[in-house]
């Protein structure tokens, strides 16, 4: 998540000090990643010694207020327009669990997959139980966060789909790896035919 | 032993369901217990061939049980004769299914009369609330139409409508969002959301968890058997450490 460009996105909007860009921040993605006030500091610091924000001064009640710079205006401008960066995925850690659980020995990747989807229905559950009620209030400061909320929505239905497909393939390799094991003991040949962890799964 | 209180609407007690006999049978159900209260909407889940549709048909008298018992409203099924079942089916149950079973040759009012008024109704009271359930289903304007003159969307609101329509108390849906569009489906799940809030009790069987996400519990079916069941937390906490990874 970049916290630089989500700072600088916001001072465009207006000058701003650094506690009231936090709530702004949270109010705008319904708090669905809470940002620590050190990281605003820190992030503002940055961004003043690069020339995208100055300072504008005091408020008056201590606060320094900061606003964006041409320059900084530029890349914000840059932000919106590229796509977010796909190269680098970030660590998936249920695809290397299951990675993992499919190439070792005695691992019981079905019950894996089932407590993993257990869990993600609930989730969903709950991210469509918050999206209901949120809808329900009617009110247009809500636009953004029920965009996260569909995000969170999607995104937990795209890995119940994709377990649901794990768990597919693995019915699938175990039966074919079953026949073979039919086939060659009606040749007469004992070659040991199971597939990895077939003994696990039914 | 579980207590059939008046909450429960509907309770499988045990029920297992077997298609032919000695080596070729084919268990479909296997000691299912299975409750679901007023004013709860319940999704099965699980992958073609775990027994979904067999447990939809089950609770909604369609088809008995192997062994065990089916109770609707407390009332024992096995214990019905055939034309018993059938007003049960018509009083009590509502039904949705993937393909609309709708009558070509009536409006959308009179499809949603029609169990009512099989059922003994006065045509005008039987009209009154079938406009009642097409108002639920958000097409009221639509009542005097033919169903070669809805889209698929609308067939399927007036199918949800006949499914609700009078003091429904248990209402069945079997894939009912098949083959809507996203849009749609939201709408239909809904529906079926605001039924089990006002108090009617809900079973889903979908192998979307988009929509099987809308219930209150989610049982998950497998070679027969329930074998998970997930119940929603509505814990704001839980959402934003999931959320806040």
């Amino acid at each position: 998540m970049s916290i630089r460009h989500s700072l600088l996105a916001l001072l465009q909007d207006q000058p701003r000090y650094g506690y009231q860009l936090r709530v702004e921040f949270e109010n705008r993605t319904g708090a669905t990643w809470p940002l620590n006030i050190g990281q605003v500091y820190t992030t503002l610091d940055r961004l003043e010694r690069d020339g995208l924000v100055a300072r504008e001064g005091d408020d008056g009640g201590g606060h320094v207020v900061y606003s964006i710079t041409a320059e900084g205006a530029a890349e914000v401008q840059g932000w919106f327009a590229a796509p977010v960066e796909r190269n680098n995925p970030p660590r998936n850690e249920l695809a290397i669990k299951l990675a993992l659980a499919v190439t070792l020995p005695g691992v019981d990747v079905q019950a894996i997959i089932q407590a993993q989807r257990v869990a993600s229905i609930r989730a969903l559950q709950d991210y469509t139980k918050a999206r209901r009620d949120t809808a329900a209030n009617q009110r247009t400061a809500d636009t953004a966060w029920l965009l996260v909320l569909d995000s969170l929505i999607f995104q937990t239905e795209a890995e119940v789909r994709w377990l649901d497909l794990c768990e597919a393939r693995m019915v699938q390799q175990a039966q074919s790896a079953g026949q073979g094991a039919a086939r060659k003991t009606s040749n007469g040949v004992t070659e040991d035919a199971a597939p990895l962890n077939a003994d696990n799964r039914r | 032993m579980s207590v059939r209180g008046p909450q429960q609407v509907l309770e499988l007690a045990r029920v297992s369901r077997t298609f032919g006999e000695g080596a070729t049978a084919v268990a479909a159900l296997r000691d299912v217990d299975l409750t679901i209260a007023a004013g709860e909407f319940v999704a099965v889940m699980g992958p073609s061939g775990s027994g979904k549709s067999s447990l939809l048909a089950l609770a909604g008298g369609l088809d008995r049980p192997t062994s065990g018992g089916v109770f609707v409203e407390s009332t024992p099924l096995a214990g019905l004769g055939l034309n018993e079942l059938a007003r049960l089916r018509r009083r009590a149950v509502g039904y949705v299914f993937q393909d609309f079973n709708l009558v070509p040759t009536l409006t959308a009012a009179e499809n949603v009369a029609l169990p009512l008024e099989l059922d003994g109704a006065a045509a005008r009271k039987a009209g009154r609330q079938a406009l009642d359930a097409l108002r639920q289903v958000g097409i009221p304007e639509l009542a005097d139409r033919f169903m070669d003159q809805m889209s698929g969307g609308q067939q399927q609101r007036v199918a949800i409508a006949r499914a609700i329509v009078g003091q429904r108390r248990l209402i069945l849906a079997d894939e009912p969002t098949g083959a809507l569009d996203s849009t749609t489906g939201h709408g239909v799940m809904e529906v079926l959301r605001s039924r089990a809030d006002s108090g009617s009790a809900v079973m889903l069987v979908t192998h979307e968890a988009r929509h099987a996400a809308w219930a209150d519990r989610v049982v998950f079916l497998r070679d027969g058997r329930i074998v998970d069941q997930a119940a929603a937390m509505h814990d704001p906490t839980f959402l934003l450490t999931q959320a806040g990874l």
